[in-house]
């Protein structure tokens, strides 16, 4: 018998129709028409009681978006999406802000309760009281489809100083923040997805940390799509003040569909002198069933500015969901000094296509940045680091160093490493390493000779493999993702 | 006194390949120590593979009854529960995982397959300490991920480790000694010899009688062309140093 070919096959015959979020939550949802047109902008604006200004610059992407092109050059191959076949806007209907956790929708909660994963997460959605100290608090704002439902721990963030709320709420209390900052890192001209963004973002966490503060707590959101055939539309806004520091947690989960669902979302980071943002991710959205129907297109924009002297931005991302991941969280490196950091975890398996990876764009002196990226691919999914390190020819001094790691589980699957890598400064050092390897049947014998299943002894050495950026991520964070890694894995074998 | 381990009438090929055990027949009782020795390519290392169910091989005819049940119907990893250790040649690397996580992870893994109380992080790690103590492996040896940058006396005496902290009850040690020289070879013959018991036994196979200066076997067995071609007491193995093994090579073939 060859328990290794058995793994392979068990990989092959994934059967992610035991995917575990699958579930639909029944509340009466509010839609805006069909289809993508101005009176549907004009309707989402219209809902989110906006400004004029922020209709217009909602209304000129949209323009601009008519005239620009899908993006064709990453290595994942779907089917055209009709654009007029999707619901732009989808709120759970009487919704009225609630005042507190008692007027949230219990069947809301519900979902989250069977989501399982936002743990503690939900004990805060819930009011359980956690003894202080206990564990680390962290706030939530949580978005269930397009609208922020609840948002905890708004008044201890209050005291520090901080602004952390719906973005569409930030438009209402801080419209001058939020006009200064919004689309200045991911501008309207930047990509087919984030203009699309631009013109229907229905809703999105915005936060704002004052100058030389550190955020008492790490700021946490949840986002799920919940809605038949609603593409949804975060927009994101993360503003370091000078000296500060934050750390910004995005978890995301979504049920089972039929259909595929597009994700388009935005987030942009502004971090000026000497403040830090560290933004982690771990992302489980439905990959699709065994043969790659359903499942989310997961075309996101990240990107952070370094505005600021020796400013910092650090990605942490740990990518097991979706149909389609195009996803490239960068960083732009233009004050002095300034530094970038991606770390990443992305798992295929099933029909899975990943097309991620980051860039770092060096701009100012002296500026540093730092990839380490895992890629595992199992079953017949197709995984792509695609990455960019540029120097600018006024970029004395940049660094960098780069490492991509490709591991492979079974023969049908594929590990892509695509560097682009442009110097215009003689001063500049790049360095890129890279692997691929196979899982190795001799170290998986080993492992089960010494009493691991297949499932836990491929478990083990992935998790091996990917532990330089589990490191990277929060503590409690990281323990969820690793089980994340056991969990999309164990779809794979066994 | 029931047999720890029967091999009856073996015969295994690699899949898709050559034979390599031809027809061999072995009784172990508890307690007792075998070694086997033979010539270079003589199916000596296919047979702990085959024993401890690794893949690639394929069982043509025979059975083997470990402890009363069916060994080759068990994955390794049932066959581990059940009692069975491979002290392997070449032990594996596997980065980014720590020696002590390993080790908690394989007890704890054998323990639930058996239905017993897993061990929790302080009792595990006062027992690897202990253990760990009598072969000269410390605390940053055990920090360290498994095997990765180890020399081959640290690769053989992490082996060892397992070994012990596993509790198996039979030991089949393949070519223990390679890579060892003789003060690693010492600290690793101590640390077997100190799990010889009246339940546990031990399957030694070397090429050379060196290691069995250490480990002394109760029976040593000549295996040539894929079966057990004679046997005798200990001191066989001082013969066959001084003859080599090429009049039984005539004698299977």
């Amino acid at each position: 018998m060859a328990a290794v070919q058995d793994t392979v096959e068990q990989v092959r015959s994934i059967d992610v129709d035991q995917y575990k979020y699958g579930f639909e939550t029944l509340i009466e949802s509010e839609k805006a028409p069909k289809g993508l047109s101005e009176e549907v902008i004009r309707y989402i604006s219209a809902k989110k009681e906006e400004p004029e200004w922020m209709l217009q610059w909602r209304l000129d992407a949209y323009a601009r978006w008519l005239t620009m092109q899908e993006p064709e050059w990453a290595r994942v191959d779907y089917p055209t999406i009709d654009y007029q076949d999707l619901y732009y806007y989808s709120q759970p209907k009487q919704f009225k802000a609630p005042k507190s956790l008692d007027e949230v929708d219990p069947e809301i909660l519900k979902t989250y309760a069977k989501l399982g994963i936002p743990l503690r997460e939900q004990e805060i959605l819930a009011g359980v009281e956690i003894p202080e100290g206990e564990r680390p608090r962290i706030a939530v704002d949580a978005v269930f489809d397009s609208v922020s439902v609840a948002t905890t721990f708004k008044e201890e963030l209050k005291a520090a100083g901080v602004i952390f709320m719906p973005i569409s709420e930030a438009l209402r209390e801080h419209p001058d923040l939020v006009k200064q900052y919004l689309g200045s890192v991911v501008p309207p001209t930047d990509n087919y997805f984030a203009t699309l963004n631009q013109a229907v973002f229905s809703d999105g966490s915005f936060v704002y940390i004052p100058p030389g503060v550190r955020c008492p707590m790490e700021l946490s959101t949840y986002f799920r799509i919940n809605e038949k055939n609603t593409g949804q539309f975060e927009r994101t806004l993360i503003i370091a003040d000078k000296g500060s520091y934050v750390s910004y947690l995005e978890g995301c989960t979504a049920p089972m569909r039929d259909e595929n669902q597009l994700h388009a979302a935005v987030v942009e980071l502004v971090v000026l002198d000497d403040a830090e943002i560290k933004y982690s991710t771990v992302q489980n959205w439905y990959p699709g069933d065994a043969e790659g129907k359903g499942g989310i297109y997961n075309f996101v924009t990240k990107r952070g500015d370094c505005r600021g002297k020796n400013s910092k931005i650090s990605w942490t991302q740990v990518e097991t969901g979706s149909a389609i991941t195009w996803k490239y969280p960068s960083c732009v490196l233009r004050g002095e000094g300034s530094s970038g950091e991606f770390y990443s975890i992305a798992i295929s398996n099933g029909r899975q296509q990943v097309d991620s990876g980051t860039k770092m764009i060096h701009l100012g002196k002296n500026t540093t940045s730092r990839i380490i990226s895992k890629g595992i691919s199992a079953g017949r999914s197709n995984n792509t680091y695609r990455g960019l390190v540029s120097a600018h020819r006024k970029a004395a001094g940049a660094r960098n160093f780069t490492n991509c790691d490709s591991l492979l589980i079974g023969d049908n699957c594929g590990a892509h490493t695509v560097p682009y890598i442009e110097a215009k400064n003689p001063t500049a050092q790049f360095e890129h390493e890279a692997t691929t390897s196979k899982i190795s049947e001799d170290m998986l014998f080993y492992c089960m000779q010494r009493g691991l299943t297949q499932e836990d002894a491929v478990a083990l050495v992935v998790n091996g493999f990917v532990r330089d950026v589990l490191q990277q991520l929060p503590m409690e964070f990281a323990v969820e993702a690793q089980k994340l890694i056991s969990i999309s894995l164990e779809g794979s074998v066994g | 006194m029931a047999p720890l381990l029967e091999i009856k009438d073996l015969h295994a090929e690699i899949s898709g390949g050559r034979k390599i055990i031809d027809g061999m027949n072995l009784t172990i009782n508890p307690g007792e120590v075998h070694a086997i020795m033979g010539p270079n390519g003589a199916g000596k290392s296919t047979l702990s593979y085959v024993l401890s169910g690794k893949p690639g091989y394929e069982i043509t005819g025979g059975e083997v009854i470990f402890r009363g049940v069916n060994l080759l119907e068990l994955s390794p990893d049932e066959r581990a529960a059940q009692g069975l250790f491979l002290c392997f040649q070449y032990p594996l690397e596997i980065p980014g995982v720590s020696n002590m996580a390993f080790l908690h992870t394989a007890v704890n893994s054998q323990r639930r397959k058996r239905g017993e109380t897993e061990l929790t992080s302080p009792e595990l790690v006062r027992k690897v300490r202990e253990l760990g103590q009598t072969l000269g492996i410390n605390a940053e040896m055990l920090k360290r991920p498994v095997n990765v940058g180890f020399s081959g006396g640290e690769k053989k005496r992490n082996e060892t480790l397992q070994m012990m902290l596993l509790e198996p009850y039979l030991c089949v040690l393949d070519e223990a000694d390679s890579g060892l020289d003789i003060d690693a070879l010492k600290v690793v013959s101590n640390g077997v010899n100190a799990l010889r018991s009246p339940e546990r036994s031990m399957l030694v196979i070397t090429h050379y009688q060196r290691l069995l200066d250490y480990i002394v076997p109760d029976v040593v067995h000549v295996f040539a062309a894929g079966r057990i071609v004679h046997t005798g007491g200990k001191e066989l193995a001082l013969e066959l140093e001084a003859t080599g093994y090429a009049q039984y090579q005539n004698e299977a073939a």
